[in-house]
């Protein structure tokens, strides 16, 4: 036996840095059992959807495929125009963290494309052994909904794919296909009905928001000796706040929205909340349908309308913000009867950054000095939004704030942030227990970048700007030995930082 | 045998570029008439549409994205399609008469772009066999398709230095082709061989990945300005959602 065949040391191999990139093994079908809990009918029935698979689902699939292909120009052309170079298959962070082949970004399309071609390719239909097309069997369609369900629609493969080809557009699809045949998904159906019935996610009532609420103001109070508002449902504000619901239930969300109360209260900004427009988040974006994604954001304009408003402001969430800036105006617009002076709308940190940038802010950065911090992008605001006026601001603004109100704060490595960031493993309508194992596998290529900076820098908390990223890393952060509390807002390093103005003391 | 010939030849080439230019226009429509309701461009992404125009520029020039993806593929890729440009670029002279400056200059490079072109096919045909991830997405077709374009890359060269042809009948093949005007083509097998192959590779292309090219120009990713908040954008059919929501005033 030579030195070089001599097995390495394991103390040495485990001690070495994990790259966060690194390309497993192919293990086919490793995943093929994860799959979220099917919608009931009661789940389906109030978004119009068929309650169980329907007899002809077969047919009906097909016939979705082409109806989508005609309604969608990115449909159309990703299905057609892949070349099959490989750029995208280890860009994913569930196939870094799974090596399941099927969830290389260009396999999981071709569950779909094989389908696709086998009916609506002239090749497919006569040689189909040829290129890989495929008939619609049960277990094609098993397969979709396991592998459609481990997308998590984060887009970092249209990044590098040279024709740009997004395969959320094609997870999406694939969702739209099934819900249209019976097949839905429990977890974001039951969440959209919610919506519709009580007007958020987590299915809070106007009450409980009010009392969660005025607990918050209490607890400011006297904490600061300052009395910062949580005003909901107040009819002539400025602006209307629009958060996702988790800021008014969990930690470290709800540190979040204190830091926004702050920001208003400080610049002397009159706010509100809606109680009928409870959530950000618009969970019709992940099951790809245009018609409920609408309808939700529907509930924006009908309360900013109601509430008499001139400006929408959003709050930390990274699809919520996706759906805000990029589609708000086309499904809700036009908003002609809001204050055209400002972007409609506006993220919280767009809010935060004007005023520091007017110099209306002023921040005691030492409060956070027992944080050393870093910053994980989060997917739908980095690859499909944007802050600010330059392309970019995404990522810059963000970072100046927290810049700005922390001494100590480090970037990951350059490949894992900004447009090639990595998911949190819980984006895309994949926040739910039944999903956990692949929620940990696909954390990992972004635990190993926190755990890079942890051992470089120091680091113990990383701030995310998305209400998904953060209930996500909240789960799984233990999960790789790091504490649960590791997670921050954005607006929870302001809140800590800020200096507020105490009242003046009342002439006597 | 060689008006039969001369005759198969001719038929063959215009039933290819009917089929090409025919097949490829109406994926061009298709393309262009389906709506894009939503923007989705991948962003960081240019606001303005000039800015959007240098990005198309970029992506088809350069391959910006595949270059940010992977080196070898990138490299593999590039060298491919430049080497091809050449090719063709030297191939004009059987088109036209007299041949340009330009087109007499550049011929030693088309040489070199055949040697290139074949050389970074067997690159990405050895990626598609030996690395994993890119066997498991391969279909026969995407093997054959390399196949194809190296036996028209192979042909094209032993043309030149193995079993030469008369490239002065050749040209007034294709001239006569042209003019509607037929005249006999050199029945030299290897030859014939080679145009065979690039008639079935006009034939699949409408039909076929090497969509690739025009569907990056339809790409809502690459070709969208992000100006969502400026712009206003709605789709035909989602206009007739419209009616019905909440008014102002």
């Amino acid at each position: 036996m030579t030195v070089a065949d001599a097995p390495k040391p394991t103390a040495a191999a485990s001690d070495a840095p994990l790259d966060p990139l690194e390309i497993p093994d192919l293990v086919p079908n490793c995943m093929k059992a994860s799959r979220p809990f099917v919608a009931a009918a009661e789940h389906q029935a109030p978004l119009g959807f068929p309650g169980a698979l329907v007899e002809n689902w077969q047919a009906k699939a097909i016939e979705k495929i082409g109806e989508l292909r005609d309604k969608y120009r990115s449909f159309r052309v990703y299905l057609d125009a892949c070349m099959k170079c490989g750029a995208c298959t280890d860009k994913c962070h569930y196939f870094l963290g799974t090596g399941d082949p099927k969830n290389m970004p260009v396999a999981r399309q071709d569950l779909l494309r094989q389908v696709y071609r086998r009916h609506y390719t002239l090749a497919g239909k006569h040689l189909p052994w040829l290129v890989g097309a495929r008939d619609l069997t049960e277990e094609v369609l098993e397969d979709w909904y396991g592998y459609f369900h481990q997308c998590s629609q984060c887009r970092r493969c249209s990044v590098y794919c040279p024709i740009g080809i997004d395969t959320a557009e094609i997870s999406m699809a694939g969702r739209e296909i099934m819900d249209s045949i019976g097949k839905g998904q429990k977890y974001s159906n039951e969440i959209i009905g919610k919506v519709k019935k009580i007007g958020n996610n987590l299915g809070l009532p106007p009450k409980a928001i009010r009392a969660t609420l005025d607990d918050l103001a209490e607890e400011v109070e006297e904490e600061t000796g300052v009395p910062v508002r949580f005003p909901l449902d107040e009819k002539g504000a400025e602006v209307l706040l629009v958060t996702p619901s988790a800021d008014f239930f969990a930690e470290p969300h709800i540190a979040g929205l204190i830091g926004y109360a702050k920001v208003f209260h400080q610049s002397g900004t009159s706010w509100t909340m809606s109680s009928y427009a409870s959530e950000a988040a618009n969970f019709g974006l992940f099951i790809g349908s245009y018609e409920q994604m609408r309808e939700i954001a529907l509930r924006i304009r009908q309360a900013a309308l109601d509430l008499g408003v001139k400006r929408i402001v959003f709050g930390e969430c990274g699809h919520a913000w996706r759906v805000a800036y990029s589609f708000l105006n086309t499904l809700a617009g036009p908003f002609d009867f809001l204050d055209q002076r400002f972007p409609i709308p506006q993220h919280i940190c767009e809010f935060t950054y004007d005023l520091m940038s007017q110099g209306k802010l002023t921040f005691d950065k030492s409060k956070n000095d027992h944080i050393k911090l870093t910053f994980h992008d989060s997917c739908n605001v980095a690859r499909g939004s944007r802050m600010g006026a330059e392309p970019g601001g995404q990522f810059d603004i963000p970072r100046a704030i927290l810049r700005a109100t922390c001494n100590h704060y480090y970037d990951m490595a350059p490949e894992t942030i900004r447009e090639s960031t990595l998911c949190c493993g819980g984006g895309g309508g994949l926040l739910t227990d039944d999903l956990i194992e692949l929620r940990k596998k696909g954390a990992q290529p972004r635990m190993r970048a926190l755990q890079q900076v942890a051992d470089e820098s120091g680091v113990t908390h990383m701030a995310a700007i998305c209400a998904i990223c953060k209930a996500q890393f909240t789960k799984v952060l233990p999960m790789y030995g790091f504490d649960m509390e590791g997670v921050v807002s954005v607006h929870q390093m302001v809140s800590n930082a800020i200096v507020l103005d105490k009242p003046k003391e009342q002439d006597s | 045998m060689g008006t039969v010939l001369t005759a198969a030849y001719a038929l063959l080439f215009y039933g290819a570029t009917a089929v090409l230019v025919c097949g490829l226009a109406l994926r061009l429509w298709q393309y262009a008439r389906t709506p894009a309701p939503l923007k989705i461009p991948t962003t960081p992404a240019p606001t303005t549409r000039a800015g959007v125009a240098a990005r198309l520029l970029r992506e088809t020039v350069l391959f910006e994205s595949l270059f940010k993806a992977n080196k070898w593929i990138w490299l593999f890729g590039w060298v491919f399609h430049a080497a091809l440009l050449f090719v063709l670029l030297r191939h004009v002279r059987y088109f036209v008469q007299p041949v340009g400056e330009l087109i007499a200059a550049i011929q030693p490079l088309g040489i070199y772009g055949g040697f290139a072109m074949i050389a970074a096919l067997g690159g990405l045909w050895a990626r598609r066999i030996f690395v994993p991830r890119i066997r498991y997405i391969s279909a026969p077709s995407d093997h054959l398709m390399l196949a194809l374009l190296i036996g028209i890359g192979l042909t094209g060269l032993g043309m030149r230095y193995v079993a030469r042809t008369d490239i002065v009948a050749l040209k007034s093949f294709f001239l006569g082709l042209m003019a509607f005007d037929w005249q006999p083509i050199p029945p030299d097998p290897v030859l014939l061989v080679h145009l065979a192959l690039v008639a079935a590779l006009m034939i699949v292309f409408p039909y076929s990945k090497l969509l690739h090219g025009p569907g990056l120009f339809f790409s809502p990713t690459r070709n969208q300005a992000d100006d969502p908040r400026e712009r206003r954008h709605v789709a035909d059919w989602a206009r007739g959602l419209e009616a019905g929501r909440p008014k102002a005033g």
